[in-house]
């Protein structure tokens, strides 16, 4: 239990660096886990060299879900948009630093595939985003 | 043979009978288990009459002349009429084998729905249902052009019955209410209810899912039509559930499955359905399932369903009492006299998930989501909640277990 709620879970969770919207943005997706209520909007600026400028959520969640959106914008920004499309969700998981059951994973993966589906420009994100590119 | 319980069975030391409470969930962490409005544990006696099943008796039932199936056969027959007489039944042709609440509520929008609705006409339904006594609603309003109305909740978790009343002046066909709300514990009037639409010619089904595994549920007394609910959470096993419906409108109703059993006879180009109950059970039956049933109802008949209800009701007093003393701890639905065991909150700052999980550390089981009950959590503007659930095998130290998990869950996130 003290591994999954780690210090910085729950820093990230009730201190969010990256909370908000972004008016105008180049890139915007929302998605939600319908299972547990989960709901994440992610907004990204892009610069001409598509590199990501800025980057913000908002929405609600559970801790994991909150502060694995939180990491992941403090790991775009100043990455281009390719760099990102080719992002792994190990990579996300690494960040986390923790251990995570089937239920959970969902919570921890669902900014990722928010932010794959939407520099990707699809309607709707799916699980073969977390995987590998489209 | 199984041993079977004997009447006047008390409480006291009732976790013996079921194998799973006395597990460790993590090394040196028993369980406490808060989710039994999701599915009920089983007692011994339950598992040791579907063994006996498998390792002696088991045939197909309604063919055969061999003595296994003619035993099979029998406990098959002797499970209904023991779960007819359960809820009062007249007879036991009423008591039709689903595979759950689920499927009783699809068996009646399919066979009933599709034969007696058409264009423009109004099913009510309430704000509280569960998925289950939704959706069918929705397809079949969707193929029929049918219109749904919703009796209103209110915000302490009731249905309003003036909203009921306005709703009644609109000729409706059909009144489908959950009897107990799997959310909120409300537990609903339904015979006031069911009074109020029959006095407009309006047929009922009850969604009994929470209601018969807790309370006392009478079909006669209530006088519905139609009446589900699911064994599972009642001790039975997954897999079978019943739906109770009049014999004269059963009779009238078209078959829902086509296939073995359901029919009298078959030629190529037709058939003629079988009499009731067979009629609604198409194909071979959840055999073992429906003893395991029958071995259920007479563990609570022992019991007896007032103990089992007054002993939930003391539960859940003693729990919102203490869930109370907890700060940031909000719980949804009415105050525990209009409410059986069901405690669902939210918890200042702390999504339900992360309740849930750090309640699991402690061998605490909850339930965290939405419950099946999207619209009504929209209604609340609850985007999840846990759920604390009781049973027979609960006590004031899981309450108290509890508590003091939600204490541990709160110094996380201080
Ligand atoms: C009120 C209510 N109705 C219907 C159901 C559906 O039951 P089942 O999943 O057994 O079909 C449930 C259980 O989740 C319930 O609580």
């Amino acid at each position: 239990m003290d591994d999954l709620y780690r210090e910085i879970i729950i820093e990230r969770y009730k201190n969010p660096a990256y909370r908000g919207e972004l008016d105008p943005h180049d890139i915007s997706f929302e998605d939600e886990n319908p299972l547990c209520g989960d709901h994440i909007k992610i907004d990204l600026r892009v610069d001409n060299n598509d590199m990501i400028t800025e980057a913000a959520f908002s929405g609600h969640g559970c801790a994991i879900s909150q502060a694995s959106a939180d990491l992941l914008l403090e790991y775009v920004i100043g990455k281009s948009v390719d760099e990102i499309k080719k992002m792994k969700k190990e990579a996300l998981l690494d960040l986390l630093g923790i251990e995570l059951g089937p239920v959970r994973l969902k919570c921890a993966l669902l900014p990722l595939k928010i932010i794959k589906a939407g520099i990707y420009g699809l309607g709707e994100s799916n699980d073969a985003l977390l995987d590998e590119e489209v | 043979m199984t041993i079977e319980p004997k009447p006047g069975k008390s409480l006291i030391n009732i976790k013996a009978d079921f194998p799973i409470l006395g597990r460790e969930v993590h090394p040196g962490v028993k369980l406490t288990y808060l989710d039994s409005a999701a599915t009920s544990q089983k007692p011994l006696c339950v598992i040791e009459a579907m063994d006996h099943y498998y390792r002696w008796i088991n045939a197909n039932i309604h063919r055969g002349v061999h003595t296994l199936a003619e035993e099979s056969t029998a406990q098959y027959e002797s499970a209904r009429e023991r779960i007819a007489h359960f809820i009062g039944a007249s007879v036991k042709e009423e008591v039709i084998f689903t595979r759950n609440t689920t499927e009783s509520i699809n068996l009646v929008s399919n066979s009933w729905g599709r034969q007696n609705l058409k264009n423009g006409d109004l099913v009510i339904l309430t704000e509280m249902e569960h998925h289950s006594n939704l959706v069918p609603w929705h397809i079949l309003a969707a193929e029929k052009n049918l219109r749904l109305e919703f009796i209103e909740v209110t915000p302490q978790g009731e249905l309003d019955l003036n909203s009921y009343q306005a709703l009644l002046q609109q000729n409706p066909k059909l009144v489908a209410f959950s009897h107990m709300s799997n959310v909120l514990g409300t537990i609903n009037p339904a015979a006031e209810i069911i009074r109020m639409a029959k006095k407009v010619g309006a047929l009922t089904l009850v969604d009994a899912a929470q209601s018969v595994p807790h309370i006392p549920v009478n079909v006669n007394e209530l006088d519905a039509d139609f009446m589900a609910f699911s064994a599972h959470k009642m001790l039975g096993p997954t897999g079978i559930g019943v739906l109770w419906g009049k014999k004269a409108l059963l009779s009238s109703m078209p078959p829902f499955l086509g296939g073995g059993d359901m029919i009298k006879k078959v030629h190529l180009r037709s058939f003629t359905p079988n009499d009731l109950p067979h009629k609604f059970e198409a194909g071979t039956p959840a055999i073992a399932e429906v003893i395991g049933f029958g071995a259920a109802i007479d563990y609570l008949t022992a019991i007896g369903m007032d103990t089992i209800a007054r002993h939930e009701k003391e539960l859940i007093q003693y729990a919102l009492r203490e869930l109370a003393s907890v700060e940031g701890v909000r719980v949804v639905g009415p105050e525990s006299d209009k409410k059986g065991g069901v405690a669902s909150f939210v918890l200042d700052g702390v999504h339900p998930h992360d309740v849930a999980q750090i309640l699991d550390s402690d061998g605490i089981a909850v339930r965290a989501g939405h419950h099946c009950a999207m619209p009504l959590h929209e209604k609340f503007n609850l985007p999840a909640t846990t759920r604390a659930s009781f049973y027979l095998y609960n006590t004031t130290e899981d309450v108290d277990k509890l508590v003091q998990g939600l204490k541990k869950v709160k110094r996380y996130f201080e």
